[in-house]
């Protein structure tokens, strides 16, 4: 697309963009988010940056192909399903630390599936949008 | 005890990073893992033949009752032992015999899987737990019987056996869910317990249905056992593992650890004789005709598995301990019959036994091998085999009434086709004038060798002294079955008896038939003239007229117009509604309690007709698109109204990527025309129409409905106690409902997946052109 100010702004909205969708992410268990609006909120930045400078330029910026993030989402959120089994809890039983953390506030089991989630979102939005992309052009 | 099931899991996994570096001349360490894990069992046998039972409890899933419980007692060990044991072997025996394949670490993590699901079946207490790992066989199975994938052969009988292994298995799912909901739990230990409840319920008839069906399927009983001749076409060493010691025995060991809970009963007993009876027969009838050793071998381990299902069927603490005895008796010789034959196929490159011969000067511990493992399968005396056969008729012989003269006869018979066929597959290629052709072969590496020349002593071992095995590990493992202890050591001579005399002839009769009749290929075209009355025709046939059934189906309903798909669904759902609606009573028209509108909400709304009439109307795709996003943006201001926030924020950053993503589509598409006549279009509005009043109707009814709030008070009150969540929305997609969001990722990533293989195929194709 043909325009200098979204141009200009797309790189800057990037870095932002990203950023708010991991506060969006961290904030879920409080208030208004999550993985999911949090992935999906990455992928419209990503999709941005796509459209102004072409779906090649964002699959350099990214490096790996979104696809590879669908396993690594997946096996996090089972990791973290699984890890109480090690102390011996049931599947699923939330582990937490006792003191908050700072800057993030608590951090537990739930919170790394959380990630799980906002990662697949991620992988497969930009998966399927970059396929067509590609396959469109 | 965890660890032991799971390391084949374990180590499976770990081929596929690790597997390339151990395909050369370090492909043997395979077989560590089963090694230590036989010794890990082997230490075991002091307290199980004590009479101790070893458990294990580890929750998994324990509000569904389903938890990594594992109880080993006799039974449970004499099956892990030959598990990991001929497992043992035939991990070594692979390596060389497979040396330098292309897939040799893929062919160890295939069979280590199907060795820890083995492990698995065996070990489980849980019936859930069982099933998981049941299925887990049938699935590794299915790799290992189609390992030669480039084969359509190979690959057709690996899918007859998943098919008919993976039905059955789906109604034994079935009968064990029934099992655990009338007695309570789903433990096999507790049901133990509570058989008297079980096999006087109006379901018992049912359940016994359901566990046959699975075990019959899995143990390759009339008439579904024709998908283990077919299972010879994997490579011999999965063979000789599948077929003596593990999957096909999967069924038999079912039959054996339910017998204290459904056993006994005249519903057990008879179908358990008649199709062990049948299948016992039939096949060993069927063994004689064969000419391809693999053949021969596979017929006669299906009439093997008819006399075990035919031992437990009988129910007698006798014909339970010659049940167990039979299980090694036919696991070691059956095991080195089929690493024998292993051997001749890669030394000659054939197995037609007409035309092997004299093999004895070139492979000569095999054959010595293969005269110890048929004499054993013929039931010399001296041998393990002769005391498995001397049970046997023991068995039969003390039953009720006119029984044990039929079922005696029935034994005998198919001992004598058995011990032809265990002569024709052990001796045969060993004896007479060696051919030419073969004076060049020379003994493989001592690994192809070892194995079965092991396998066949053991069977004399056993044979000679039987108390070795009978205290340790035999009267433990029947005693598993009856849930009391026995104690009957095995004697090598019962004195001159009707026993002995059956024995005699048995023996008899079988040599005369060795000696007179030669095998060739015209009594396989003699009986390859049934073939059409078979159950593995048949079932082709009915397969045929699925695959044609379903290709009309899809024709007609799925003809790939995106509009008469939708028109469908449409229609159909309204019609349920519909029907739900006016079946249900009374229909209010109006809401019973209603806010005040504010001017926002009518906005918004006055916005939202707009843009659907634009939809409707406009004849320019980017327009319907942009519309049609409104028309979301819409919906999400509502949510914020109506204070739903993480809904709102959803639904806009999704909006936005539909957006984005039919704008991709849109480049693609042929330039808009309009196909739809007057008609069409009529019809088209009237399904909306309704449509959309049907779901007007049932929002009004629900805000008639009084609202229980039990579940929604329940998240509110223990977000925070029990999750730490201040956003109740959060914590439900996390935490209490977080095995649904799990299973929302992985269809996301199919559809990803999807889409993804869909194009690129699509784009190789093209650059094809």
């Amino acid at each position: 697309m043909k325009s200098t100010i979204l141009n200009t702004a797309s790189s800057y909205l990037l870095p932002i963009l990203l950023l708010f969708s991991i506060f969006i992410l961290l904030r879920g268990h409080y208030h208004p988010g999550g993985g999911f609006v949090g992935g999906l909120i990455a992928s419209i930045a990503f999709v941005l940056h796509s459209f102004t400078h072409g779906t090649d330029d964002t699959l350099k910026l990214l490096r790996i192909h979104p696809g590879v993030l669908i396993p690594v989402g997946l096996g996090l959120a089972v990791l973290s399903m699984f890890a109480p089994v090690l102390i011996g809890d049931p599947v699923m039983t939330g582990l937490w630390f006792d003191e908050p953390f700072p800057v993030i506030g608590l951090i537990g089991s739930a919170l790394f599936f959380d990630i799980g989630v906002y990662i697949v979102v991620v992988g497969v939005v930009l998966t399927i949008l970059f396929t067509i992309s590609q396959y469109s052009e | 005890m965890l660890f032991a099931v799971l390391a084949g899991f374990i180590v499976s996994i770990l081929y596929i990073p690790f597997g390339r570096f151990l395909k050369g001349k370090l492909a043997g360490l395979a077989a560590l893992l089963p090694i230590s894990l036989f010794a890990y069992f082997v230490s075991f046998i002091p307290a199980v033949s004590d009479g101790q039972r070893v458990t294990f409890h580890q929750p998994w899933v324990p509000s569904l009752g389903i938890n990594f419980d594992f109880h080993l007692d006799g039974l449970s060990l004499l099956f892990s032992l030959l598990i990991t044991g001929i497992g043992s072997l035939v991990f070594l025996y692979a390596a060389p015999y497979l040396r330098g394949h292309r897939y040799l670490d893929r062919f160890y993590a295939y069979l280590s899987l199907f060795m820890a699901a083995m492990l698995g079946v065996v070990l489980a207490d849980n019936v859930l737990l069982l099933f998981i790992f049941w299925e887990l066989t049938s699935i590794s199975s299915f790799f290992l019987i189609g390992f030669n994938n480039d084969n359509a052969a190979s690959r057709k009988s690996s899918l007859i056996a998943l098919g008919v292994t993976g039905g059955g298995g789906f109604l034994l799912m079935a009968g064990l869910v029934l099992m655990g909901h009338l007695s309570g739990s789903y433990s096999i230990q507790a049901m133990v317990e509570t058989n008297e409840y079980l096999k006087n319920h109006v379901l018992y008839g049912l359940i016994l249905l359901l566990v046959f069906a699975g075990a019959f399927t899995k143990s390759a009983q009339f008439p579904f056992h024709f998908w283990l001749p077919g299972a010879m076409k994997a490579p011999t060493p999965i063979s000789a593992y599948l077929h003596s010691a593990t999957m096909v025995k999967a069924g038999v060991y079912l039959l054996a650890r339910l017998y204290p809970v459904l056993g006994g009963t005249d519903y057990w007993t008879y179908p358990l004789i008649i199709i062990g009876g049948i299948t016992m027969l039939y096949s060993a009838f069927h063994s004689i005709f064969r000419t391809d050793l693999k053949g021969i071998l596979a017929y006669s381990t299906i009439s093997a598995l008819g006399i075990l299902v035919f031992l437990i069927g009988i129910g007698t603490p006798q014909s339970l301990l010659a049940a167990s005895v039979f299980i090694l008796v036919h696991a070691l010789y059956k095991a080195s019959l089929f690493l024998i034959t292993g051997v001749i196929d890669h030394e000659t490159g054939t197995r037609d036994i007409t035309q092997l011969a004299g093999l004895r000067k070139v492979l000569f511990p095999l054959a010595i091998a293969g005269l110890l493992a048929a004499l054993s399968s013929a039931g010399l005396p001296f041998t393990f085999g002769f005391i498995g056969k001397d049970l046997v008729y023991e068995a039969t012989l003390h039953t009720d009434g006119v029984m044990p003269i039929i079922l005696t006869a029935l034994a005998v018979v198919t001992n004598i086709f058995l011990l032809y066929a265990g002569l024709l597959a052990g001796l045969k290629p060993f004896t007479g004038q060696l051919p030419d052709r073969y004076q060049r072969i020379h003994l493989p590496s001592l690994l192809m060798w070892a194995p079965p020349l092991l396998l066949a002593l053991l069977g004399i071992a056993f044979g000679a002294f039987p108390a070795i095995a009978d205290a340790s590990l035999l009267n433990p493992a029947a005693s598993a079955m009856i849930n009391k202890p026995i104690d009957t050591p095995l004697k090598i001579w019962h004195g001159f008896n009707l026993v002995l005399l059956l024995s005699g002839l048995t023996l008899a009769l079988g040599a005369f038939l060795y000696l007179m009749r030669k095998p060739s290929a015209s009594g396989l075209d003699w009986i390859e003239r049934f073939n059409n009355l078979s159950p593995k025709h048949v079932i082709s046939q009915l397969t045929h007229y699925v695959r044609h059934f379903a290709i009309r189906y899809t024709r007609t309903l799925h003809n790939g117009l995106l509009r008469v798909y939708l028109l469908r669904i449409v229609v159909f759902a309204t019609l349920l509604l519909a029907f739900r609606l006016f079946a249900g009573g009374n229909i209010y028209l109006l809401p019973g309690y209603l806010t005040p509108l504010s001017v926002y909400e009518i906005a918004v709304v006055c916005i939202l007709i707009a843009a659907i009439y634009l939809t409707v109307t406009s004849s320019s795709r980017l327009t319907v698109v942009v519309a049609t996003s409104v028309i979301g943006y819409g919906m999400c201001l509502l949510f914020v109204f109506y204070s739903a926030p993480d809904l709102a924020m959803t639904q806009f950053t999704i909006d936005t990527l539909t957006v984005v993503l039919f704008v991709l589509v849109l480049f693609r598409l042929p330039p808009f025309l309009n196909f739809a006549n007057r008609g069409a279009r009529i019809r088209d509005w009237v399904v909306a129409a309704t449509f959309g009043a049907i779901i007007t109707l049932i929002g009004i009814q629900v805000l008639n409905q009084s609202f229980d709030d039990a579940v929604s008070k329940f998240y509110g009150d223990n977000a925070y106690i029990l999750a730490k969540g201040k956003n109740v929305v959060n914590v439900i997609l996390v935490d209490f409902r977080g095995m649904d969001t799990l299973f929302e990722i992985v269809v996301l990533s199919i559809a990803a997946i999807g889409v993804f293989s869909l194009l690129k195929l699509k784009l190789k194709a093209s650059e094809k052109e």
